[in-house]
This record gives structure tokens, sequence and C-alpha cells, in this order.
């Protein structure tokens, strides 16, 4: 340790090693330390080279190309005709589409709203002087997260079924009168369909509590609790601002996967009954690949990753309010 | 009295929120165990389990290639995935250079991208290459858009290395790539095995893509399989939920051994940056 420090104060100029890897330290020492610089930068495009490669190719070329696509008319064989901006006018003309959009933003309820909650709840109760690991229950609480979306639209097809779950429970509490074919219903199959996508992200929101909980001191809840502070008033005065950054954070995942929803929904009821749940991932996916109305597709898309990064910024500037 | 009472009720409310996750996977399990004419998808023990049901469900649906293409597709991206990430991730989080702020937003950027954002495009390059319906459509487009979180994440992890360590090897003669592979990779393990094991568990599950890309039957992976399994046989609950168990079963295994490292990694993984 002791030589590492003394190479340390060594001047920059006097050490030859890799000229490349030294922009920072080598830059204070005029002519020499730009060419150094420069030298440096080559080294980092290096190691940037492939992976940008696959990124640019595989993720930002195609969503150019859609931004593109999305202001012509196209079937995906013959010629395209310019629609200029009629595709987007569409998304907020045709009921379909205006209701898809207004479903994205009501599921971040499901996605977001509650799971951050019901999160807080849980972390709340796990903080404080004495803390319970409670790790085994932890981990499974998460386990949705990592389950293939398709496998658990077909679970909770099940649990809504007719003889399923829900209503074995309902009729079991002499509720059979409210019983139904909860995803057949134009009035409760969006809720079915929302309450799964809480079920699905409650634990990623739990994870990053925790996370962000154990980094408290517990001295500051023995100082509220000497002063006569309950778990209420812990939670509020050092749990909860503590909190903002992974709340911020939490936020912003489970609004992207809320927007973005397509498995689930695809495999639970394809957007019905009706138009009932749909969303604009298995809209993208009609209009682009059964109907091959291409453009009306990507303005669609285009539309929902601009609602992405709306939202994204929001909530980046509600992180930077109120230090 | 609240500091004996306190951790009991915690205790019950976490019980509560875990019983609420296992039921329906109870329920998925307990039904795949039903006879084949069965219609109850609630809880209960079947009297004869049907155990069989798994192997029917594995040879009607196919689960044998099924399973083998998503082991393909897991076993390519999960590598190549790792690998690049960890070479962008080393230069945002170890070296200054022209056009980092940018660059890095440019990756970042990728995010808040949707694959339906991406896909229909995607789609038509491809087939323009004559490359659908391969197992390159899934492999590289997921190599590609895991990009972001994975050069995020790297350059968390290599952020947060001490500087004198990087410096001291520099003025030792170390190249860069020395630098990385002796000094910053064996401390790396953990974060590298965490994001092994989340690009394994979105490239098993990945839907979107496979759907668009690949019509071949032979080609097709498990989630897709599943999924037009259920469109098919919508009569056979307990071989279906047979099909779903199977399609589970590897996610939550990798889960399972990785998961007490796992969740912690994630979150501080994530927050740090």
């Amino acid at each position: 340790m002791k030589t590492e420090a003394l190479r340390r104060r060594r001047p920059a100029g006097a050490a030859s090693g890799d000229p490349a890897s030294q922009g920072k330290t080598a830059s204070r020492a005029g002519s020499t330390g730009t060419a150094a610089r420069k030298r440096s930068s080559r080294v980092a495009y290096a190691y940037l080279a492939l992976p940008f490669a696959f990124y640019a190719v595989f993720m930002i070329l195609p969503w150019l190309q859609t931004i593109y696509l999305s202001f012509f008319n196209w079937d995906g064989i013959g010629a395209r005709t310019w629609a200029g901006l009629a595709n987007y006018l569409n998304v907020f003309r045709i009921p379909q589409l205006r209701v898809a959009i207004l479903h994205s933003f009501e599921l971040m309820i499901f996605f977001c709203v509650i799971p951050i909650l019901v999160a807080l709840l849980l972390t709340a109760l796990m903080t404080g002087p004495r803390r319970p690991r409670l790790g085994v229950l932890r981990a499974i609480i998460f386990v949705p997260q990592v389950l293939p979306p398709v496998a658990v639209g077909v679970m909770w097809q099940w649990m809504y079924g007719d003889s399923g779950f829900i209503n074995q429970v309902l009729k079991w509490v002499g509720l059979s009168g409210v019983a139904r074919p909860w995803l057949a219903s134009f009035s409760w199959a969006f809720v079915a369909v929302g309450l799964v996508g809480a079920w699905v992200t409650t634990g990623l929101c739990l994870a990053f509590f925790v996370a962000g909980a154990q980094k408290v001191p517990t001295e500051l809840y023995e100082a509220v609790q000497t002063d006569g502070g309950g778990l209420v008033r812990q939670f509020w005065s050092i749990t909860l601002p503590h909190l903002r950054g992974e709340i911020v954070i939490a936020a912003t995942v489970t609004a992207i996967t809320a927007l973005g929803a397509f498995d689930i929904i695809y495999v639970m009821t394809t957007g019905g009954p009706g138009t009932a749940t749909i969303v604009p991932g298995v809209l993208v996916y009609q209009l682009g690949f059964t109907t091959f109305q291409v453009g009306q597709a990507s303005a669609l898309a285009v539309v929902l990753s601009a609602l992405v990064l709306l939202v994204i910024s929001v909530l980046r500037i509600f992180a930077r309010e109120r230090p | 009295m609240t500091t004996r009472l306190g951790p009991l009720a915690t205790r019950a409310v976490f019980l509560l929120a875990a019983a609420g996750v296992l039921i329906p996977l109870l329920v998925i399990l307990t039904t795949a165990l039903e006879p084949a004419s069965s219609v109850n998808t609630g809880i209960s023990w079947p009297s004869h389990p049907h155990w069989g049901n798994f192997q029917a469900a594995w040879s009607v649906a196919g689960f044998s290639l099924l399973m083998r293409a998503s082991g393909i597709v897991a076993v390519s991206v999960v590598p190549v995935g790792v690998i690049l990430a960890t070479l962008a991730g080393y230069a945002f989080g170890t070296m200054e250079f022209r056009g980092k702020g940018p660059a890095f937003g440019v990756f970042m950027l990728g995010l808040a991208i949707p694959y339906e954002a991406i896909v229909i495009a995607l789609y038509y390059n491809l087939k323009a290459v004559g490359l659908t319906n391969t197992y390159y459509s899934v492999i590289i487009p997921l190599i590609g858009s895991f990009m972001p979180f994975g050069a995020f994440w790297m350059r968390n992890h290599f952020a947060g290395t001490p500087t004198a360590m990087i410096e001291a090897a520099k003025i030792d003669g170390a190249s860069s790539w020395t630098i990385l592979w002796r000094i910053l990779l064996p401390n790396a393990r953990p974060a590298l095995a965490t994001l092994a094991v989340l690009y394994f568990i979105w490239s098993w599950n990945q839907f979107l893509l496979v759907l668009i890309m690949i019509q071949d039957p032979d080609k097709q992976t498990a989630p897709l399989g599943l999924a037009l399994f259920v469109g098919q046989y919508t009569t056979n609950l307990p071989l279906l939920s047979a099909g779903t168990v199977i399609v589970i079963a590897p996610v939550l295994i990798v889960y399972a051994i990785f998961q007490r490292n796992f969740i912690a990694g994630l979150a501080h993984g994530a927050i740090k940056g």
C-alpha cells in the first residue's frame, strides 16, 4: 500500500506507462498533454466501438427508421405513400388509439403508484432501531419480477377464471353474487389486468426501498424514539425523506414497464373485451403485423416513446426539486 | 410493548404479501396435477395427482425444441452481452475522453425506448438481409437492446473502484487492457454475476421480439410456444398449466440459486448511478 501511495506522488510526466490511458493527469502538462488526451480518447473509442455498433444498428437505427415510417402509409410490401402528420392525428382522432393512450396512463396507477405505496408500507414496517431481516420472505415477494410475463398472464387467467381462485374465495366468504369471469367483464377486466401489473412490480420497488432504508443510520430512529415518536413519525421524518431517490428510480422503472406493457395483456385479454384493456403495445403489434398498417403502427410507437421520455423527464424534475 | 409486538406484526404483514405471491404459483401447480378434463383452477390438492401431465405437455407442445431454442438464445446473449457491457462500462467508468457526456447520454436514451418502438423497422431490416426466422434475429437485437442497461450497470461498478488502484497500475506501465483484465475484473465478479443473471432472465422471458421474428415452429422459444399452446388447447387446462410450470422452472431455478446476492446487488447497483 505504501509504495502505491509513493508512486502516486511522482510527477505525471515522469511516468512512461501506457500513455493512452493517462488522459487526466497528462493533460496538465501542456502540448504533450493534448496529444496524450487524444490518444486516451482513441483507447476509449476502441473499447466503445463494438458495444456502440450493436446498440446503434439494432436499437437507435430501427428507432429512427420507425420515426421515418410514421410519416408514410405502407402495407409492408407495396409502395409507400407520403402521409404527412395524418398517422399522428389519427392517434388522437381514432377512438381505439386514443383509448389505448389513456389506458397506458391509467396503467401507471397500477404499475407504479400502488406498488410504491405497498412497498413503502412494507419498508416502513421493517425500518427502525431494530430491523428484522426477513430475507426469505423478501426473496419470495420479488419472484413475480423474474417470471416470464407470458406465464404470469396464463397464471392470472386461471386466477380470474369462472372457477378460479378469486371466485373460489368470494364463494367461501359468501359473496358468490359478486363472482364472475373477471377478464370477460367490460367494467372489471382493466382493473383485473392492472392488478397483475401491481403484483409484478411491487417486489422490485420493495428491493429498491429496502436497499435505501438500510443506509439510514439506526441512531436517527433511536433519536426519534427517545423523543417519543412512534412508527408513523419515524416513517414520515426519517425513512420517507431518505428514500426520495429510490422512489424516483422505482417510479421511472415501473412507468417504463407500464407504458411498454405488452406480454401480460396480449396473453390475458389481447386488449378485450372490446377495447376494455387495449394498450399501445398490443395495438402496435396488431397494426404492424396483422392488419399491416405499418405507418400507423409506427406513429403510435413514436407517440409511445415520446410518452416514456415525457414521464421520465417529469420524474427527473421532481427528483431535483425540494432538496 | 411496541418493541415486542412490532417484529411479530411486521412478520405477519410480510407473510401475507409472500402468500399473495405464492398463491397464483400454487394454483398453476395444483391445476397442472388435475385430471385432463378438469376445469377447476382454484386451489385444492388433487386426490390423485397426475404427474404424467408434465410429460404429456412436454411432448404435445414440443418443449424439447422450445427449451432448446430458449437455451440457444440465452447462452448466446448472456456472454456476448456481458462482455460488451464490460467494455462499454470500462470506458465510461474509468476513462476521460472527448464526447464522453453526449456518448453516455446516447446510450442512456436506450433505457427509455420500448421494444414496440423498434420492432417494426427491425423486422423489415432483418427480413431484407434474410435473417428473420433465424436465432440471430432474436439474439443480436437482444444484445443491442440490453446494451444501455449493461453499460450503465458496469459503468456504475467501475466508477466505484478506487482510482488510486488504477493510477498505480498505469504508473507501473500496465496497459488499459491489463488494468481491466488483471485489476478490475477480479473485483467485478459480483457485478458481472448479477448482470449475467439479469440478462439470462430477460432473454429467457422475451416474447414480443420472438413473436415477430420467428414463425418457424422449430425455432420458437419457450414463452412463445407457451402462448401459442394456450391459444390451441384452451380446453385442457391441466396440460396448459403443466406447460406453464415447465416454462417458469428454469428462471425460478436460476433465481433461487442467485437470489441472495441478486436482489441486494440489483438494488444497490441500480441506485449508485
